[in-house]
């Protein structure tokens, strides 16, 4: 396929700087002869010492293009992108704040990115270190005693998580059979249970969107392991009565498992620890700011109560007497490995680094994020229903109950919001409010940003009622139109190939 | 602060607006009892920040500053300058999972590229998005391996494979009902063929070989593939070295039904172990069942190509407890450096990277089977990296000329897997025949102070 060439004579009055709106495939733009790459010259003899039937033909199909198009594709690649540096992108749950860079600049550090984690621990001392100041933060702010930094990412914290629970209470005699979740939590806390061995029962929220305490009561057998809880839940509830909960969880044996996902709307503030949680992972691409690029790297980081310190996952850091740091494999009743080497320790770089620039001021992040958040609740209420009025922290889930009058939904809604130059919000989750639309607009969002959504979203109110097709038909102006999920999913076409 | 955006006059107007008096009231759903203010130091400044990284980062001796061998699933190879200067940019770095491909078409675009790269390389029909790294890439191909045997409760690992991906498995495997059977190697370094033949029955869903195995040595992917045929069993090749892609036969025409293993060779730095970047590749009749993300090429309302995330009714914000996988988050970033470096260096810039490694490789590997006091405990053909039995413990011995500048390799006594005079030696296109010279001299010396 060769690049389209926009056949429209630019005019007077035209945008000055067209966005692009197509990219030819980097493999598209290959040519015989051009090299995108240098190396020395090879200063030892030339030599294959592999039988031929272990070797490979040249790799057909591999690209020939030079640094220019490179550097050309990718950035215009990259344009067809919205990115928070752009503005407000409230995808509610994924806590897309601003993205330092003093933090990308010390994760870039030669003695932390070209490190090798199997390096002697003599001449590894500071990687060792600076993961030990991250846990003794993480262990402040939770109230709890010990912190895995191992997890890749939120749901393989999720899975650490219970794995321990399940450690422990094997240790006790009976790993129990069940794990609580409720149906307004994340998918991946069932997804994890699933894969920890449990099986799931599901219990159904309150009509406050909350925890109903005597469903709980109910379910809480000596079956039951652990009620996995996340505070605040996914309408962005806190959970009032969590220390009644806890205690309903513990006088039956089990563990209260805390899905710290929205760990941003109380940190600094409130401490798990001190509500009875026994276990909570935490993502530091949401809470500290570690850059989402795109959809990862993450981190899940998972702090743990005294009784759960022997399972944590393999090998643990430890500060010596003499104030030199290891790593302990030592530990026979650990849960073992989750993956390699220490974890994503990019990401740890980048949170203490976060964590250090608010020090002692962190809560200022949880109060700005629950002002937010209640700022845009306050503005639009009373064009959006919500099926759930109990106070809410940092994030705020409307429906399109509304709008669905006229025949429009989230989805529509979410897609005229990029128009009006706005990612959209989560749509259709948490799966208990039909239409769901989930906005999160972080700390990191002044008053004229809030308000100019705000804006956006009544104006969408308005022209549901008066013209619902331009929302209907959403977006207008990015790069592409709505594109054809469906078709997508019917004729799977997963990658390019040569000559096509 | 300077990450919050809201003045003094502002925030009174906006509590105005809720009808409140002070954020504080925002927080009446928590308990009092649980609220206490953290212990930590004073705010710190960027200039501070810089002080306390840096004097943090200069205690670990980095790979820019040493004659640099460690290996063991982790290699230091070259990346273009501007591959890290992309990454960057703000529509890159600060965007997240292309959920809304209207706004996304960059990250969705890259991923498809990304897949392909990883086909063309492993000689599968299609790939996914990415995955964490490595080991739980393994575990996630054996899971799929397992969904797609519908009932077969055994998996055959090679013991080659590197012995933290062993012990993912193990974790991930614990309380799933499935058994793991590892097959030994034989005396050339490579999984032994008919052990590995003989472990394999009717209830063995996958039989899985590393390589290059741990060990370095170059294995068949052929006599895993067809271990695994024999009883109906998938055949699942892991790469944890994916430089050796571009000069290795590639698993697909070999037989294999899924590759997967650590792409962090291709294009992302070390990272200290992480983040790096997990991939998994397989055959189209296998591709409803593969986990983690996948981007397809489709249109959009007016005809134009488009590419949007496919099959997400596999992926647990949907099938919740019934999902393939429980990951959400890839690794999208790394998978977009390893998109610049494969179309960087591409058809003929991956071979040569591949083939110097190996050159190197094995004029340092001559030399330093040349040393009285040194041998080499396998025969078998090696890409970029091989095993050393020295003359003393290798740990002490490592850690001593760490302190002369040289990173010599890695002990096995690290994995509490082998005898501890034992030590792998990895070489990529970073290294000068300067440095590996300076290494056997080092070596040479160690042997004659016995």
């Amino acid at each position: 396929m060769s690049l389209e060439v926009e056949e429209k004579r630019p005019l007077p009055g035209d945008p000055l700087h067209p966005e692009p709106r197509h990219e030819p495939l980097v493999f598209e733009l290959s040519g015989e002869g051009k090299v995108g790459y240098s190396l020395p010259p090879l200063d030892v003899p030339d030599v294959t010492a592999i039988p031929r039937e272990l070797l490979r033909p040249e790799i057909a199909g591999e690209t020939e293009v030079t640094e220019v198009e490179v550097a050309r594709h990718f950035t215009r690649l990259s344009r067809l992108n919205f990115s928070i540096d752009q503005g407000l992108y409230p995808l509610g749950s994924c806590t897309m704040k601003h993205n330092p860079r003093i933090n990308e600049e010390m994760a870039r550090l030669p003695g932390f990115a070209a490190v090798h984690p199997l390096a002697p621990e003599e001449v590894s001392q500071g990687t060792l270190e600076l993961a030990w100041l991250l846990e003794k933060a993480l262990i402040e702010l939770t109230g709890l005693s010990r912190v895995t930094l191992q997890p890749s990412a939120g749901a393989q914290g999720e899975l650490a998580g219970i794995l321990m629970v399940r450690a422990a209470l094997a240790k006790e005699g009976n790993p129990r059979k069940i794990v609580l979740i409720p149906d307004s939590a994340h998918g991946t806390n069932p997804a994890s249970a699933h894969f920890a061995g449990y099986t799931v029962r599901e219990l159904k929220s309150n009509a406050r969107g909350t925890l109903d305490l005597d469903v709980l009561e109910k379910a809480m057998t000596e079956e039951v392991a652990a009620l996995m809880l996340t505070a605040p839940n996914t309408l962005g509830i806190f959970e009032d009565r969590i220390l009644e909960i806890a205690e309903i969880v513990h006088g039956k044996g089990g563990y209260l498992y805390c899905d710290g996902a929205n760990f941003n709307s109380f940190v600094g503030i409130a401490k798990p620890g001190l509500m009875g949680i026994d276990v909570i992972h935490m993502n530091l691409h949401k809470t500290f700011s570690t850059p989402h690029g795109g959809g990862g790297p993450g981190s899940g980081p998972v702090a743990v109560c005294e009784r759960l310190v022997p399972y944590l996952p393999r090998p643990v850091i430890e500060r010596r007497p003499d104030g030199t740091y290891g790593l302990d494999f030592e530990r026979p009743d650990s849960i073992g490995r989750l993956r390699t080497f220490l974890g994503n320790y990019g990401m740890f770089v980048r949170a203490l680094a976060y964590i250090a620039s608010y020090g002692n001021r962190i809560g200022e992040v949880a109060q700005g994020a629950v002002l937010n958040a209640n700022y845009i609740r306050a503005g639009l209420a009373d064009l959006y229903h919500l099926k759930y009025d109990a106070p809410t922290l940092h994030e705020i889930v409307f429906s399109d109950k509304n709008q669905a009058e006229h025949g429009v939904h989230n989805g529509d809604i979410g897609k005229r919001l990029m128009d009006y130059g706005f990612h959209p919000p989560t749509i259709s989750f948490p799966l208990i409010v039909h239409g769901a639309l989930m906005i999160e607009p972080t700390e990191t969002e002044g008053r004229a940003s809030l308000d100019a959504f705000i804006h956006a979203m009544r104006e969408i109110a308005r022209e549901v009622e008066e013209d619902p097709q331009i929302v209907l038909k959403a977006p207008h102006t990015t790069p592409v139109r709505r594109v054809d999920e469906v078709a997508a999913a019917r004729n799977l076409v997963l990658r390019w190939k040569p000559g096509s | 602060m300077k990450y919050l955006p809201v003045s003094n006059a502002d925030r009174a107007e906006m509590l105005a607006a809720i009808g409140v008096s002070s954020v504080d009231q925002l927080f009446a759903s928590i308990p009092p009892s649980v609220r206490q203010d953290p212990k930590l130091p004073p705010p710190l400044s960027e200039i501070e920040i810089r002080r306390l990284f840096g004097n943090l980062a200069k205690k670990n001796a980095n790979a820019r500053e040493t004659a640099f061998f460690l290996g063991a699933g982790l290699y230091h190879h070259y990346t273009s300058a501007i591959a890290d200067q992309m990454l960057y940019r703000s529509e890159w770095l600060t965007s997240y999972t292309p959920y809304q491909p209207e706004v996304s078409q960059g990250t969705l675009q890259s991923i498809f590229e990304f897949q392909t790269h990883v086909c063309l390389l492993t000689g599968q029909d299609v790939a996914n998005a990415s995955l964490y790294e490595g080991a739980s890439a393994l575990v996630e191909a054996l899971l799929m391996a397992e969904r797609l045997s519908r009932g077969r409760t055994r998996a055959v690992l090679s013991q080659a494979i590197h012995p933290e991906y062993r012990e993912t498995v193990r974790t991930y495997f614990a309380n799933l009902a499935l058994d793991v059977v590892e097959v030994p190697v034989g005396p050339d370094g490579a999984t032994d063929r008919r052990a590995l033949a003989a472990a394999v029955d009717e209830k063995t869903f996958a039989v899985a070989v590393q390589s290059p195995n741990f060990y370095g040595i170059v294995e068949d992917w052929g006599a895993a593939s067809a271990a695994a045929h024999a009883k109906g069993a998938l055949g699942i090749a892991v790469v944890a070295e994916a430089a050796s892609l571009a000069l290795l036969a590639p698993p697909g025409e070999k037989g294999i039904d899924i590759a997967c293993g650590e792409a962090q060779s291709l294009g992302v730095p070390m990272h200290n172990g992480g983040p790096i970047l997990g991939f998994l590749a397989c055959r189209t009749a296998h591709e409803r069942q593969i986990p983690g993300r996948l981007v397809g090429q489709t249109h959009d309302a007016e005809g134009r190509r488009a590419f949007c995330l496919t099959l997400s009714t596999r992926e647990q914000h949907i099938r919740r407890e019934k999902a393939t996988s429980n990951i959400c988050t890839n690794q999208g970033l790394m998978a977009l450096a390893a998109n610049i470096h494969m179309s960087l260096l591409g058809k003929h810039g991956l071979r040569e990277v591949a083939k110097q490694s190996h050159a190197k490789a094995e004029y340092l590997k001559g030399r330093i089977s040349a040393l009285p006091a040194y041998r080499l405990p396998y025969p078998g053909p090696t890409f970029n990296e091989f095993l050393v039995e020295g003359p003393r413990a290798a740990a002490p011995m490592i850690r001593d000329l760490a302190g002369r500048g040289i990173l010599a390799g890695v002990p096995l006594s690290r994995f509490g897997a082998g005898p501890a005079n034992r030590f792998l030696v990895a070489v990529t296109e970073m290294n000068t025949r300067e440095e590996m010279d300076r290494l056997v001299s080092a070596l040479s010396e160690i042997g004659r102070e016995r």
